[in-house]
């Protein structure tokens, strides 16, 4: 944690992206947590995730719950609308920002205490409803804001800071997102951005439900041996099943890569994901086999990373509502409120 | 790429660009923080003893160390070191208790210095404090050579040389004024251990147009003016003047011009405006002080009307330059351009002299009559007589006498003693960390973000009706410390260890110009192409370090690093630490160690 702001000085080349801006325009308020925390990785990850796809800050609507992981919105987009839901309420709350204007990106932030424990029922009733999202789990296995008790998704088996061994089943955020209907399913590394920054722009111009698990240790409370969720554990056992690259509209796709190597899903605003596989036969398009892959892996201890399933077309709660398309605040007092005669007209066809 | 070696001195020294450009290597960034501390003695005995004339040097220096400043790479420009020392000078208690002494007991050598210039005073100022018995000649009536009688007292009045050269005198260095030295083998002759010459670049050259004898009385070499200007032999001046030359003496002579009588001074060149040798400031003031300068001009003829000068003719030309970047000029075929002028200014250039010292002596000359050195001892072919100044490799600059005074006097201390020469004191230097504890660094690490602040002048009309009176009036206690603010601290150097990096990428994330980056490592050219920002100034190193745990590598590239200490606060396990190098160059009598 550092008190000083960055300074504002910038290097003379500091590259500019299509809207104008600079890579520093799109960070936050300086981090409050730990040194080292992998959730600050987490935010650079997102800063340029945003940076590369030229998003205007504006157009970003950034939620979270409570957490050391739920601090984390304050520290990236400092431009972008924001809000601090109650604990475990992140998806809640965005689910109505989203009803009321489709307009902004939506990007939840959430934590493994927020989503797996206080949260699971919003967090697996935004996926199964298909808000059009992208969800974020910085996922340490622990509480580190209450000194580092386990949380649901840490492994069984795994040791605490002290030595304690947890005995309970871990919750896979992963596994369940895929059985509730998410339509874009990753799992990531804070320490890996070259795997992380593709996912979140992947997960960004998603249409539907995107839910990405990053493993992001916590330096303080499980970063040690016997940990399963430290920066050493998760890089001898990360098997990534494929590399991403976000390909927009605007850009030209050149790749020297072998054809068979490579697979291409076309979103639905033309942003094209180019998927470099790395596990022979992994195929992110098929549901089941991606949910059985998930479960065999898991069991040989490996943490299965990368793009673990997408569905390009699929569709998204404003089409199951078939909601208006403009933003309830750009339509204007008559149509909101159409008054007493269309009441009438209403109560009158339901008689 | 191999790890960077960190272990000795060079590596870090190269990071604080202003000291590696400092022909003296004043650790500057140590100086400017004591200057934002108040303490004004401890910043000037720092100077002091790397530059021996901090408040010549705070108003006059050619100041290498500028353009080289970090800061000017990242903001719109360099910190303003230079005017930082004056400050130091300026507002220092009396130090005279802090100056070395010289032993009581003399060691029985006796050394002649040729010259009471700044070479000079520092071979005797470095050699005086060993016990040496030093002396002076000069044909001057005080100390100070071309510090005293070239350089105009509205930038530099004689009180701060009086001061500075004083310290050395006061060392129990005998001096001899009023003497030129016209045979260096009679000198030779009086039994002295070593000889040192510092009679500087003493000739001015001449502009031999048509005209020139003609009108010689209206025409003057530029540093013989100036001399006789400091000296009050000359006091006024024509009207009309027009100056030749664009360096720093050029400079010199049309404001001094404009302070004796000329009310139209023109200076006229034949470069460019940006090629000109006169430092950019020293333009700036010229201009300033209502000096027009026409560019691109080469004088073809002094016209005078029986003897009378009447005016300088020019011819236009262009500047092309050739495969090898060597320029020529080459007339426009426009006509020439008359100027009226009553008189004339030859600043074009100083050239050395040395019909004192025989041919027959032993010492040898090279082609361009210039004595043949060892250009790290300043030997000369005559192992007891050494070089040094603008006498040694030619005209440069006061910083680069003092340097080379300061190398020359371990040159005849070794001589002296017996001792091999090329076996030189290696410089002192230490790396400390700077850690007081988890947010607290013992140097103020936030980044000012001011512009850099003007050093303040007296009004025009005041200054360009007395010549003596100093036009600068130096940074008051708050523009100082706002200034020192400025300074990045690059001497608070980042050092990485290796095995304590967990690769959390914090350091990465934090550093606000995208400096680290960790990476595999491959050949320099394809690792600058591909850092988090790609560092295309080969100037600036990178600094690699040792192959970490997932067998990539750290990458910082030095270019741009603002040592904040961002990086070494978010690192969880203090693999960075910001640590600060301060080296001195070793004085002379210093031994060297052995390993």
């Amino acid at each position: 944690m550092t008190y000083l702001a960055k300074p504002k000085l910038l290097r003379a080349d500091a590259p500019r992206n299509a809207v104008g801006y600079t890579r520093r325009d799109y960070e936050g308020a300086i981090s409050t947590l730990c040194a080292g925390c992998g959730h600050d990785s987490i935010s650079a990850a997102v800063v340029q995730a945003c940076f590369d796809l030229d998003i205007e800050p504006h157009k970003v609507a950034k939620l979270s719950g409570i957490g050391c992981s739920s601090k984390t919105p304050d520290y990236f987009l400092g431009a972008s609308h924001g809000f601090n839901t109650t604990h475990g309420r992140m998806p809640s709350v965005l689910t109505g920002a989203a009803l009321a204007n489709r307009e902004l990106i939506y990007l939840g932030v959430s934590g493994d205490g927020d989503s797996a424990s206080i949260g699971i029922a919003q967090f697996a009733h935004a996926m199964r409803r298909g808000v059009n999202m992208a969800y974020i789990c910085e996922n340490n296995g622990v509480y580190g804001l209450t000194k580092g008790q386990f949380s649901a998704t840490a492994d069984k088996g795994s040791k605490n800071k002290r030595g304690v061994v947890n005995s309970d089943t871990p919750i896979d955020l992963v596994a369940l997102s895929l059985q509730l209907g998410a339509t874009f399913v990753a799992r990531s590394f804070s320490g890996d951005k070259e795997q992380l920054v593709p996912l979140i722009k992947g997960a960004l111009r998603h249409r539907g439900p995107a839910f990405i698990d990053v493993i992001s240790p916590c330096v303080t409370f499980n970063n040690h041996a016997g940990s399963t969720k430290s920066y050493d554990y998760v890089r001898e056992h990360n098997e990534a099943v494929n590399r991403l690259d976000v390909i927009l509209p605007r850009d030209k796709i050149e790749t020297s890569y072998s054809p068979g190597s490579l697979r291409r899903v076309v979103q639905h605003d033309g942003s094209v994901l180019l998927l470099r596989k790395v596990a022979v036969d992994y195929d992110p398009a098929d549901r089941v086999a991606a949910m059985n892959y998930l479960q065999e892996r898991q069991t040989l201890g490996e943490i299965v990373t990368g793009l673990i399933y997408v569905d390009s077309s699929a569709e998204d709660m404003h089409r199951h509502l078939n909601t208006v398309e403009k933003p309830l605040n750009q339509l204007g007092d008559a149509y909101l409120c159409p008054g007493s005669k269309a009441l009438d007209a209403l109560n009158a066809s339901l008689r | 790429m191999k790890p960077t070696n960190i272990g000795g001195h060079d590596y870090f020294h190269k990071v604080v660009d202003c000291q590696w450009a400092c022909p003296a290597h004043t650790p500057v960034p140590e100086y400017i923080r004591l200057i934002a501390a108040g303490r004004y003695s401890d910043a000037y005995m720092i100077n002091w003893r790397s530059n021996v004339f901090p408040g010549i040097l705070g108003r006059v220096c050619d100041r290498p160390c500028e353009p080289a400043c970090r800061r000017g790479r990242v903001d719109k420009e360099p910190v303003a070191i230079c005017r930082l020392k004056r400050v130091c000078a300026d507002l220092k208690d009396d130090i005279q208790d802090r100056l070395p002494r010289a032993p009581e007991k003399k060691n029985g050598k006796r050394i002649a210095c040729v010259g009471a210039g700044p070479a000079s005073l520092t071979v005797a100022r470095d050699l005086a404090v060993l016990g040496y018995q030093v002396t002076v000649f000069d044909n001057g009536v005080a100390p100070g050579g071309m510090m005293r009688s070239q350089i105009p007292k509205f930038r530099l009045p004689d009180e701060v040389i009086d001061e500075e050269c004083g310290y050395i005198i006061g060392l129990g260095v005998e001096t001899r004024y009023n003497q030129w030295v016209g045979s260096l083998k009679e000198l030779l002759a009086g039994d002295w251990d070593a000889v040192f010459v510092g009679t500087g670049a003493p000739k001015g050259r001449d502009a031999p147009i048509p005209g020139r004898q003609e009108a010689a009385k209206h025409i003057h070499i530029g540093i013989d003016w100036l001399a006789n200007v400091a000296f009050g032999h000359t006091t006024k001046i024509s009207k009309r003047v027009i100056v030749l030359g664009g360096g720093n003496t050029a400079m010199d002579c049309c404001r001094s011009a404009r302070r004796l009588g000329g009310d139209d001074v023109k200076v006229i060149v034949r470069s460019g405006f940006e090629e000109m040798k006169a430092s950019p400031w020293e333009k700036e003031e010229a201009i300033h002080e209502g000096i027009p300068i026409l560019n691109m001009r080469v004088p073809k003829e002094f016209r005078h009307d029986n003897g009378k000068l009447t005016g300088v003719l020019f011819e236009i030309v262009r500047a092309e330059y050739d495969a090898k970047g060597r320029r020529s000029l080459i007339p426009t075929g426009e006509p020439d351009e008359f100027h009226e002028c009553d008189e004339v200014l030859v600043a074009i250039g100083q050239e050395n002299a040395f019909p004192w010292i025989e041919k027959d002596i032993g010492l040898e000359f090279d082609k361009w009559d210039m004595p043949v050195l060892d250009e790290k001892t300043l030997q000369s072919t005559l192992p007891k007589v050494f070089f040094g100044g603008d006498a040694a490799l030619g005209p440069k600059n006061i910083i680069t006498a003092a340097a080379q005074g300061h190398e020359a006097a371990i040159s005849i201390d070794l001589f002296c003693r017996g001792k091999k020469l090329d076996d030189r004191p290696p410089p002192e230097f230490n790396l400390v960390s700077q850690k007081m504890g988890i947010h607290e660094w013992s140097y103020d690490n936030q980044v000012s973000e001011e512009e850099r602040k003007k050093v303040p002048v007296k009004a025009l009309e005041k200054t360009l009706k007395d010549i003596k009176l100093e036009l600068e009036m130096g940074f008051d206690p708050f523009m100082a410390c706002a200034e020192a603010e400025r300074c990045l601290n690059c001497d608070i150097e980042t050092v990485f260890t290796v095995k304590t990096c967990i690769e959390c990428d914090a350091c990465v994330d934090i550093c606000p110009t995208e400096c680290i980056t960790f990476t595999r490592n491959g050949e320099e050219d394809d690792l600058r192409g591909r850092l988090k920002a790609p560092a295309p100034n080969r100037e600036q190193a990178l600094y690699v370090s040792d192959v970490l745990k997932t067998g990539r590598v750290m990458v910082k590239d030095e270019n741009i690093c603002l040592h904040c200490g961002m990086c070494a606060e978010r690192c969880p396990t203090g693999a960075w630490d910001m640590q600060k190098f301060f080296m001195q160059c070793a004085d002379a009598g210093t031994e060297a160690k052995r390993t």
